[in-house]
């Protein structure tokens, strides 16, 4: 066949041929004894030097004439299962990678299912079983002083991490449990071990060899995404075999380097992973990010900055790693500058998801515990530039969630970084992520200085007795109402009495012009208390007298001010400006809306006039509304009204009585007084259009397209309330035409808060607007925003 | 029996000085979250204007619930069924002038309603009659309640606010006889009588007489010797309504102050201030105690319905569901509870419930005949 064949020795080629032709049991058996005697650990070896040729030269052939004749019959030739022990034994104990190789070939070559696959599968997990992996590993390893053959490694490596896809693809529905990726790449991992044991230990001894085979069966492993399983195994033994032993460290840190580049991340994160603690990630690693490009790449930025997918035990290992040796903490220094400046780059704040934020946030402050004072100093004013900057554009952001990470970090931060100076406290409340983002920023135990982030843990630990007194105090508070019973029958229990107050009735005001009266003048504080709680009373009993003073009675609630103490002043304040814009909507909102763009009001009161403008559209708009006793639901914005619903037990009684009732002459079935008129059809435009005139004109105290950007989010919502609510008045058309105009300026707002708003605006038109009315009127407005939507 | 009274009483009076009892620390496990506070069971609308007398009748035989008599301020008195929940019959007597007391005889279904047109009707109610059989004229102009001694089957006793500012007028009923009249001393003053109860003791026969005053004074009055037995000054403001526990010898007086002053009466018939309770607001308009003597209820100016603990006066609930004054408070012998108010509202609450426990014996307020037979001397 090939020129090599020729140099065969005449009792090998005996043997073969006897072996691809006969069908002699006896001299086929004869003929793998004499074949036998070239694999080591046979009873009469032949001499060393023929056995090597052997193995190099005509194993593989052997091996694949032994394949091409498994068949039934040929097996059977000899009784007992004699053939078939002698025909295994020279896949398991010939040269590994080459029986190895052979096999995986014929696997791969078979047509079909058929007696052969399945048999060289059978053998194949006996393979694996017997541990020959190690062997094939093993030799690849040793081979290195040798002449290397790269297309016989790649061949290995494809195979032995490939295996499993093969042979799934080849056995299908018959595949083998060993040959399974969750029990293969373990048993992968086992034989590494073992091999790096073999290794360590003919270092030991002496001897050279390399583990960049190891390496590249690894990487190829983790790139196959099995990080999971093979260092599931692999990082627990690993670790507790680094734990004393420099050798093997050292064999470990020269198994990741030599990992190729394409694979090296896939192994880093698998690694950090897996690691329980930064001192195994050191163990490890050892100092491979500063030999390693690509690995400093993926530790400091890719898993940093490009990523957040990773848990915070993850953060913590692969930041704590930085941190532990001396070399590596420059790079730790450079991680936080790194990070503190995305974290206060305003444009990372608006187009970084939340999540991402929060995960920067977390690697700023388990970078702060790891660096001791003196290293922070010498940055000090970078880091604290980059974090005034991050903190200032997350507290002008509209969402609470971005508002309190940045108070949260700034809090935490500032004292860590600039622990002198004056701290920074604001008033937020705490929720599980801040109380997660306060303990990351405790120190580590085994971190440089602990003492000095004690500033930054005092706040909680100053916390918890006060909360734990003032537990306490409730108890000491009410001793009569519980205590002190002295007949032990006693089982009567109290009630709840918190409720029991003072009774400040007498003075309220009795008509509304007392009210305005009492409000505006008053300086008995009672009686001003008084008449802010009863005016909302007074305004829907007497309708007519307050008609009368509605629009003064707006300006003085519009600018009252909280004087006193009063238990929902805010609530009292806007029932009464909503009872007011209810009795008189016209003048009212008119009058509302002309001052949300009047100079010298601040935020809250403008986003109160939007919050009462709603509310009073709500009220008004509500179907069977009675005019005297209106109730105002919760006074959030942007809850909408469950609008007409059909009350189910009308259509049940209505059917009862249709089937009891004989009717002599057919007529229309007279309506129940269920439809009436929406009262804000005729208000709808007061509120509405005044909104919407003015918002691109800046005034000096409010730009509402500049950085008052949480009023406009409001005035969005506000206006796609309004939109909703004005659901068959007749004015809709107007002002939907008008609101998808408004939307159209402002669709590339770049607060998240505002672009919210503005597509409950664009859902409430399309709600809102009969839909022939929609196409016959604002096609050309539809067709702008459809592209901005799509 | 009346032994045993008495020795309770003293045992009470002078083992447990009430109010001396801030000692003792809370036990830890009272810490614990109170009950939310309570809801009213129902509430009874449709008097269409105040209502300033209540009073439960029948029920006590356990059988069907008792009934509930309002009387309201448009001079009607209404008579709710608790079953229904709605007024089964409305008495018209008393000339559109304010109904401020309401009480039934024990024998037949008779019912003593007092208006503010002067005249004490006599109604009868059997077999659904609701015709007035007799009339009492009254001679005092005040919002003082008229009392009853019903102990016998055919005479019984009646107190009512004499013609002079600070008599009390007794009775003999049905003949509306005027047994005596009951004058305080000439330098006395106490100014006129505010709220009284007449009762007898189980051990001797003389009726008794106990008189809120003007003057914020309690006095006991042996109508017997026409005189005044005892005279405590409980309040600086007159005496609005009390109720007295004649087993225990103790009473409970509010007044329009901010605070309930409990009393009680010892062995030789003295009557002495135990101790004072303060409250959040002032102005009591009628006190009752439950007929098992477990808890008290008061009926507040402040809108709100308070109950205590009767026995240590320990505040146990806060009632507020009326958006007016309220008048008056009763509780059935079921231990209803039920409240009037201003705001032209009933509200029937179920607190506490009575545990069936036939060893103690019940106050007579709502069913007088529960008492015993005693003829009148």
């Amino acid at each position: 066949m090939d020129p090599a064949q020729s140099a065969v020795p005449p009792t090998i080629r005996e043997a073969l041929r006897t072996l691809s032709s006969s069908e002699d049991g006896g001299r086929i058996l004869s003929a793998l004894g004499s074949l036998k005697r070239y694999l080591s650990g046979a009873e009469s070896p032949a001499p060393p030097g023929e056995q090597e040729e052997f193995a190099r030269r005509h194993f593989s052939d052997v091996l694949r004439c032994l394949v091409d004749r498994l068949s039934p019959g040929w097996l059977e030739l000899l009784p007992d299962g004699q053939l078939e022990d002698l025909w295994a034994s020279f896949f398991l104990e010939g040269p590994a990678d080459q029986a190895f190789l052979v096999l995986m070939e014929s696997i791969e070559g078979a047509a079909g299912p058929s007696f052969r696959l399945t048999k060289t599968a059978q053998l194949l997990a006996r393979f694996l079983r017997a541990g020959r992996m190690a062997a094939v590993m093993e030799g690849q390893c040793r081979q290195q002083a040798g002449p290397a053959f790269p297309p016989l490694q790649d061949a290995l490596l494809c195979k032995a991490v490939g295996l499993p896809d093969h042979l799934g693809n080849r056995l299908r529905r018959e595949n083998l449990e060993a040959f399974l990726p969750q029990n293969y790449f373990p048993l992968l991992g086992e034989e590494i071990v073992r091999v790096l044991q073999a290794l360590v230990d003919s270092l030991r001894g002496g001897w050279d060899c390399s583990v960049s085979f190891l390496s590249q069966v690894l990487g190829k492993a983790c790139v196959h995404g099995r990080q999971k399983e093979i260092l599931g195994v692999l990082v627990p033994r690993l670790t507790a075999l680094t734990r004393a032993n420099c050798l093997w460290q050292r064999v470990c840190w020269r198994l990741v380097e030599c990992v190729p580049d394409r694979a090296m991340e896939a192994l880093l994160t698998g690694l950090v992973e897996a690691a329980s603690g930064p001192e195994v990630l050191s163990r490890l690693l050892g100092n491979l990010v500063m030999k390693s490009k690509k690995a400093q790449f993926v530790m400091t930025r890719k898993i940093l900055f490009l990523q957040y997918r990773y848990s915070t035990p993850m953060l913590q290992s692969l930041l704590g790693y930085l941190a532990m040796d001396s070399q590596r903490r420059p790079l730790l220094i450079q991680v936080l500058k790194e990070l503190l400046e995305t974290w206060g780059s305003s444009s990372a704040i608006r187009h970084a998801s939340l999540p991402q934020q929060h995960y920067v946030s977390k690697a700023v402050l388990i970078c702060l515990a790891h660096l001791g004072e003196a290293e922070l100093r010498d940055s000090r004013e970078d880091l604290l530039a980059s974090l005034m900057a991050g903190v200032k554009s997350r507290l002008d952001s509209s969402l609470p969630a971005v508002r309190r990470l940045g108070m949260t970090v700034a809090e935490v931060a500032s004292a860590r970084i600039h622990p002198e100076g004056p701290p920074l406290r604001f008033q937020y409340e705490e929720d599980e992520l801040s109380r997660e983002l306060l303990a990351l920023a405790a120190p580590p135990p085994a971190a440089d200085s602990p003492s000095e982030a004690s500033p930054a843990v005092a706040p909680v630990a100053a916390e918890t007795p006060d909360r734990g007194s003032a537990n306490h105090g409730v108890p000491q508070a009410q001793p009569e109402a519980t205590g002190s019973d002295l007949d032990s029958d006693d089982e009567l229990v109290p009630y709840d009495m918190s409720g029991d107050r003072e009774l400040k009735s007498g003075k309220a005001p009795a008509y509304v012009r007392d009210c305005v009266e009492a409000l505006t003048s008053s300086e008995d504080w009672e009686r001003w208390e008084a008449a802010l709680r009863a005016l909302e009373g007074l305004i829907n009993r007497s309708l007519a007298a307050a008609r009368e003073v509605s629009v003064e009675l707006a300006k003085v609630l519009l600018h009252l001010e909280e004087k006193t103490s009063v238990v929902g002043f805010e609530g009292l304040r806007q029932r009464a400006l909503v009872a007011v814009v209810v009795t008189d909507p016209a003048p009212v909102a008119e009058y509302l809306t002309s001052q949300f763009y009047a100079l010298n009001f601040s935020l809250r009161q403008r986003m109160d006039i939007l919050d009462v403008l709603t509310l009073a559209a709500q009220e008004l708009s509500r179907p069977g509304r009675l005019p005297k006793a209106p109730h105002c639901g919760s006074p959030s914005p942007a809850s909408q009204p469950s609008s007409t619903q059909a009350p189910a037990w009308r259509a049940v009684v209505e059917e009862r009585i249709r089937s009891k009732t004989r009717r002599f002459t057919q007529g229309s079935a007279r309506r129940g007084p269920d439809a009436s008129p929406s009262e804000f059809n005729l208000a709808a435009g007061y509120f509405f259009f005044p909104l919407i005139r003015h918002f691109d004109r800046p005034l000096v105290t409010f730009d509402l397209l500049g950085e008052d950007q949480l009023v406009l989010g409001r005035l969005v919502h506000t206006l796609g309330v309004l939109m909703y609510l004005a659901v068959n008045t007749t004015v809709a058309v107007a002002m939907g035409k008008a609101l998808l105009e408004f939307v159209w300026t402002l669709r590339f707002h770049g607060d998240a808060y505002v672009r919210r708003g503005l597509l409950s605006a664009v859902s409430s038109v399309l709600l809102s607007v009969p839909a022939e009315r929609l196409l016959a009127d604002l096609p050309d407005e539809l067709l702008e925003a459809r592209p901005w939507l799509a | 029996m009346s032994g045993m009274a008495e020795k309770d009483a003293s045992r009470w009076v002078y083992q447990q000085p009430w109010p001396a009892r801030k000692m003792t620390a809370p036990p830890p496990t009272m810490a614990a979250s109170p009950l939310p506070p309570p809801d009213p069971q129902f509430v009874l609308r449709g008097t269409q204007s105040a209502v300033h007398a209540l009073h439960f009748f029948g029920g006590a035989r356990g059988q069907e619930r008792p009934l509930l008599l309002s009387g309201s301020l448009s001079g009607l008195v209404h008579i709710w069924s608790l079953q229904t929940r709605r007024a089964v019959a409305t008495l018209d007597g008393h000339g559109g002038q304010c109904v401020t007391w309401l009480q039934t005889l024990p024998q037949g279904h008779q019912l003593l309603s007092q208006g503010r047109d002067l005249k004490l009707r006599l109604w009868d109610l059997a077999e659904g009659r609701n015709a007035v059989v007799d009339s009492v004229p009254l001679e005092s102009l005040g919002f003082c309640r008229s009392s009853v001694l019903a102990r016998g089957q055919e005479r019984w006793m009646l107190a009512v606010p004499g013609r002079g500012s600070e008599e009390v007028q007794i009775l003999e009923m049905p003949s509306k006889t005027s047994v005596c009249t009951l004058k305080p001393e000439a330098d006395a003053k106490p100014g006129m009588p505010m709220c009284l109860e007449l009762w007898q003791a189980d051990s001797s026969p003389r009726p008794l007489l106990l008189a809120g005053y003007e003057d914020g004074s309690v006095a006991l009055w042996d109508v017997s010797e026409r005189k005044v037995c005892s005279r405590v000054a409980c309040h600086t403001e007159p005496v609005m309504g009390f109720d007295f526990d004649s087993q225990k010898a103790r009473g409970v007086s509010g007044s329009a102050e901010k605070a309930l002053a409990v009393w009680s009466l010892d062995e030789q018939q003295a009557l002495q201030v135990c101790g004072t309770h303060e409250l959040t607001n002032p102005g009591i308009a009628d006190v009752k105690i439950r007929p098992d003597r477990k808890i008290l209820a008061t009926a507040g100016w402040d809108h709100r319905v308070r109950v205590f603990h009767w026995r240590t006066m320990k505040p146990l609930a806060v009632l507020s569901f009326h958006s007016a004054t309220v008048h008056c408070v009763a509780f059935a012998t079921d231990g209803l509870l039920a409240a009037g108010s201003g705001d032209q509202r009933i509200s029937i609450w179920s607190l506490y419930p009575i545990c069936r426990d036939a060893s103690t014996p019940l106050l007579g307020h709502a069913e007088g005949g529960e008492v015993g037979a005693h003829a009148l001397a």
